[in-house]
């Protein structure tokens, strides 16, 4: 029996929902706020929140200064990429693990883990000799095959997680259909499992976007992505936060679009297997 | 499709190639710079066409935040990677990483650019065994900046050469916790760089030094403990809340602001308090010498932004034909007539301080004082194996420092006593030592 909410708890529960939204979405939107600023207005204080001269002057230097779009296509070039090519490795994976386990599945989920707790700099020097070897500094598909190889596990796991809700007959089934390996992926288990790979991709593409040690250490012209767009407005000596929020915005803007269009299918794949 | 359509893409797509090869042409020779988001260097960046416009070499910029470009640098250096034609280094990196070989001589530099003319103590600040490595694009030192008007209310004058003392008394007199503003305000971030820098050339002038002559930490000696307690002290008292995490751009905030009294850090700073469009005081700022205690020795630093070509580069004619032309003379004067003397990269040349249109400048003639009351090659008052002021000029350096600086800092927040931190950083700078085989 469903328990009884009253119309005071409701309130309660949604002004805390709302505050708890609110501190996490604060730094972000002054973030935004502070683009809008002056230099000094940026570093008034006591802080000014909304009642000052709005201006876009910010935007228009960074515009000037850099050339965003560059930026910007590359970093959806290598978080797209590393996404999609993650995902087409992780999903064969991730069925034999959940569908076809052997002694040692759960060993090598724990390995696979286990390569995320190797702070990333312990490899820098043998990964940037590896990509002067080959011939692959500042490339693109360079960094689409790191990002997805550092994302791997991550992928697998997720994935690996909700394939274990599918239950095993339906597979059975199809394969007593007459199913191949292709088809029981394809046409049974990856529409069963849409919520979840959907989920999956959205979140890898966050942190592939968000991805700042590879980036930076391994670009510098060519591939440089967003993060290193930011990166180049923060400053030692000067004080350019006003500057280097526009930047913060314009680097954050496609991310949170794409978030925020993507919410429901986002919030439907984390708790996928919570209501089931 | 129809054939005319067919026919059309492929004129344009032919049009398009040829376009872009001609551009390519135009544009055989490409360099990338990397730099730091410093206001000179950005400024640098917007005069890059004309550059182009005169020699026909097309420049790309790598523009990254100072610790990553450090990072970003020494990996690819020391891999011998080839990202970059010319780097953005200081004058820490300069001759150490000329020593190892990893940067091209700058001894083809021609005689219009006249490297006689780079200040004396920059030049042997860029320079390994006489060879110098990098060409200075805006050097500095550190000084006192003050609020005329506060000191004139409190009935003070600052010296041109102030003692320790002095700073002490004046930082007394301006503290005002009603109106919000500090006596003073240091740097006391962790960080060779940040902190770091400043704790040493304080303790410089106290007489402390980091190692004796035979490469002996001297953390545990009396004048160390005079430095660290006189600071922590002083601005326990009169500095701002929590400056324990302050660093350059904390104090410039505070100061523009006019919550300190005096601010005693780099000479480039000058430009930014005195700007009016960004600073609440900008009419009321005096400048003086580094304070001292009376045993030779101020407590300024020295430091240089430098361009130097990495020993993997393949286009090093080009990277040397941009140097000169960013470091040179002329690119001085363009930038003042398109904006003025008060913003030109200072420090660098010893023309630009014998120019009377830079002498008006409030702050040029302070700043050359500073540059040249600093000596690299005796730094402390009691004798060194190493050079550099605010750091040693050895590759461990940057390491230890930091971890010393850390130290220090928690002594700042009250997480630890003057004492702790001393005894930490001595057994933190003998364990350096040891192990890179100085002892």
């Amino acid at each position: 029996m469903a328990r009884a909410v009253t119309t005071q708890r409701k309130a309660l529960n949604t002004a805390i929902a709302w505050t708890v939204g609110f501190l996490i979405f604060f730094p972000i939107l002054w973030t935004i706020l502070t683009s809008f600023k002056t230099e000094a207005e940026a570093i008034a204080n006591p802080p000014v929140i909304l009642f000052f001269d709005w201006t876009l002057e910010n935007y228009g230097v960074v515009q000037e200064r850099s050339n965003y779009m560059r930026f910007l296509w590359n970093s959806i070039i290598i978080a797209g990429g590393s996404t999609l090519l993650g995902i087409l490795i992780a999903v064969p994976a991730a069925w034999s693990m959940a569908f076809v386990p052997s002694r040692r599945t759960k060993d090598i989920l724990l390995w696979m883990l286990s390569t995320k707790m190797l702070p990333a700099v312990g490899v820098l020097y043998p990964i940037y000799l590896l990509c002067i070897q080959l011939g692959v500094l500042d490339n693109r598909i360079a960094l689409v095959v790191i990002l997805m190889l550092i994302n791997l596990p991550i992928i697998v796991w997720m994935l690996y997680t909700y394939f274990k809700e599918i239950p095993g007959e339906i597979l059975e089934a199809a394969r007593m259909d007459g199913a191949g390996l292709k088809e029981e992926l394809l046409y049974v288990l990856t529409p069963m499992a849409i919520p979840g790979i959907a989920s999956t991709i959205l979140l890898n593409f966050i942190l592939a976007w968000n991805e700042a040690f590879w980036t930076l250490n391994l670009t510098s012209v060519d591939a440089a992505p967003l993060t290193a767009f930011i990166a180049s407005y923060s400053s030692p000596e000067g004080l350019f936060f006003a500057k280097l929020s526009a930047a913060s915005t314009m680097a954050i803007a496609p991310i949170l679009i794409l978030g925020w269009f993507s919410q429901k299918q986002l919030v439907r794949g984390l708790t996928f297997g919570a209501v089931k | 499709m129809s054939r005319n359509t067919v026919l059309r893409t492929s004129s344009a797509l032919a049009l398009c190639i040829a376009a872009n090869a001609a551009f390519a042409d135009a544009h055989s020779t490409t360099i990338t710079i990397a730099t730091v988001n410093n206001g000179d260097m950005i400024r640098m960046q917007g005069y890059t066409d004309l550059f182009t416009e005169q020699t026909g070499i097309a420049v790309e910029w790598v523009t990254l935040e100072e610790n990553v470009l450090r990072q970003r640098v020494t990996t690819d250096i020391t891999t011998n990677g080839g990202q970059f034609d010319i780097m953005t280094i200081g004058m820490y990196e300069a001759p150490i990483w000329g020593a190892n070989g990893w940067l091209v001589p700058l001894d083809g530099l021609s005689e219009d650019y006249n490297v006689d003319d780079i200040l004396p103590a920059m030049r042997a600040g860029l320079s390994h065994d006489g060879t110098l490595y990098a060409a200075p694009f805006y050097g500095e030192s550190s000084m006192v900046m003050y609020r005329t008007d506060l000191m004139e209310a409190a009935g003070l004058e600052m010296p041109a050469a102030p003692t320790w003392d002095f700073i002490r008394e004046a930082a007394a007199a301006m503290d005002n916790p009603e109106t919000g503003v500090n006596g003073i305000c240091l740097r006391g971030k962790p960080g060779w760089g940040e902190g770091g820098a400043f704790i040493n050339v304080t303790a410089n002038s106290f007489g402390a030094r980091v190692v004796d002559e035979n490469w002996q930490a001297q953390l545990d000696s009396e004048e160390w403990a005079n430095a660290l307690n006189f600071f922590v002290n002083l601005m326990n008292d009169y500095g701002p809340d929590g400056y324990a995490t302050n660093g350059f751009n904390e104090n410039l905030s505070l100061f523009q602001q006019g919550l300190c009294g005096m601010w005693i850090d780099a000479t480039v700073a000058a430009s930014f308090v005195t700007n009016p469009n960004d600073s609440e005081v900008a009419d009321s700022v005096g400048f003086a010498l580094a304070p001292d205690n009376g045993l030779g020795v101020r407590s300024n630093w020295l430091w240089a932004w430098a361009l130097a070509i990495p020993a993997g580069t393949q286009q090093s004619d080009a990277a040397l034909q941009f140097i000169e032309w960013a470091t040179s003379a002329d690119y001085i004067e363009l930038v003042a007539e398109n904006e003025g003397w008060a913003n030109v990269p200072p420090g660098a040349r010893t023309s630009l301080y014998e120019n009377p249109n830079y002498a008006e400048v409030p702050f040029a003639q302070m700043t050359l004082d500073s540059i040249l009351a600093a000596d690299p090659n005796s730094p402390t008052v009691d004798p060194v194996p190493y050079t550099g002021i605010q750091f040693m000029a050895i590759p461990e350096w940057a390491g230890f420092w930091t971890e010393v600086s850390q130290e220090f800092s928690n002594a700042y927040a009250g997480q630890q006593t003057v004492e702790e931190a001393l005894a930490r950083a001595q057994d933190i700078v003998n364990e350096a030592m040891e192990a890179a085989g100085y002892q």
